[in-house]
């Protein structure tokens, strides 16, 4: 893995981070370089209250906020802020307004490398919002002094359109802290993570391709 | 929250009737429906601090239930709904979670604004 004078990573939920690249993020931290975490939701409108529920709409986004710090320091994120935008609002709040924090955010950290969703190939309203409001500010900036870009992509159409990630990260050293970030995140993953000790126990090989392998695609502008 | 006692709902859905109250109304499938399963249609509304004031409600069926509140110019009604809990802020906390926990529908009754 390269190595990055900054990375800033934008996503809009808590535990988008450790689905896509908390392996990746962690090694970025254990070579010193410093990560800034920008989630603009608290994910309030999570459908997964635990089961039995041990959570309610209204107490959800307290619990999940817990468990994205939980994550960041899992991960060692040291540079977590929370946006204080609604879940599942982000592809109605007024466009430049979201530009400009991203912009911001850029000019006040100078990052090396971007991650963020791919437009178009990223299914959720709130993934496809956030990451057309990245491009946008990257789009802004010099070609020659952009940033790099750094997309996840999961649409059933991605491979079909996008072709093969260009960006593929063996996160196997950092294993066990993306374990750590997934089950920070209990009350989306409590039910995903039951049976993942059984699964590192038997070698299960679609599984530790899955979890080992982060995949990114570079924003083509 | 707990399965839903229907005395008890009914009585703080009592409690509310004929008082100025905040309403948060949700319906979802989730956002990753279509994703999972291309035939499906993938549907959903969602209301937040809708200021409503009603004449009377009532919590019917055998569970799943359903709430109506005939307002005054109106309705307002939620089914399967199954789950519910009256929470320290006094607020009317309604849920129906589908078979594998996942909420579905959600309907709460507040006297002071949802954050």
């Amino acid at each position: 893995m390269e190595k990055e004078r900054h990375v800033l990573v934008i996503f809009p939920h808590p535990d988008d981070e450790a689905f896509s690249v908390s392996g990746t993020l962690a090694i970025h931290r254990e070579a010193g370089t410093p990560v800034t975490y920008l989630c603009l939701t608290l994910g309030e409108m999570g459908r997964n209250l635990g089961n039995p529920p041990f959570a309610t709409r209204e107490s959800l986004p307290k619990i999940r906020k817990k468990e994205l710090i939980d994550a960041a320091n899992a991960i060692g994120i040291e540079d977590l802020r929370m946006l204080g935008l609604r879940d599942k609002t982000i592809e109605f709040e007024d466009d430049e307004k979201l530009t400009g924090i991203f912009t911001d955010a850029i000019n006040e950290l100078n990052p090396s490398l971007i991650i963020t969703f791919y437009p178009g190939y990223s299914v959720h309203p709130d993934h496809e919002a956030t990451a057309r409001a990245v491009v946008r500010a990257v789009e802004r900036i010099e070609k020659n002094e952009r940033p790099k870009l750094h997309c996840v992509a999961f649409s059933n159409n991605c491979i079909e359109e996008l072709g093969q990630p260009d960006i593929i990260h063996d996160i196997t050293a950092a294993e066990k802290k993306k374990v750590a970030a997934f089950t920070a995140h209990r009350s989306q993953t409590e039910a995903m993570v039951l049976d993942w000790k059984e699964k590192f126990e038997n070698q299960d090989a679609d599984f530790l391709e899955w979890i080992r392998k982060e995949r990114l695609w570079t924003y083509k502008f | 929250m707990k399965p839903i006692d229907r005395t008890e709902v009914q009585n703080a859905i009592d409690s509310f009737a004929g008082k100025d109250v905040y309403l948060h109304l949700e319906t979802t499938n989730g956002a990753y429906a279509t994703h999972v399963d291309e035939a499906f249609f993938s549907a959903g509304a969602y209301i937040r601090n809708a200021f409503i004031q009603y004449e009377h409600g009532k919590i019917v069926g055998d569970g799943p239930y359903r709430i109506g509140l005939k307002l005054n110019i109106g309705w307002v009604y939620a089914e399967g709904v199954n789950h519910f809990e009256v929470d320290e802020q006094g607020r009317l906390l309604v849920a129906g979670l589908d078979y594998s926990g996942k909420l579905a529908v959600s309907m709460q009754l507040s006297p002071t604004p949802f954050e």
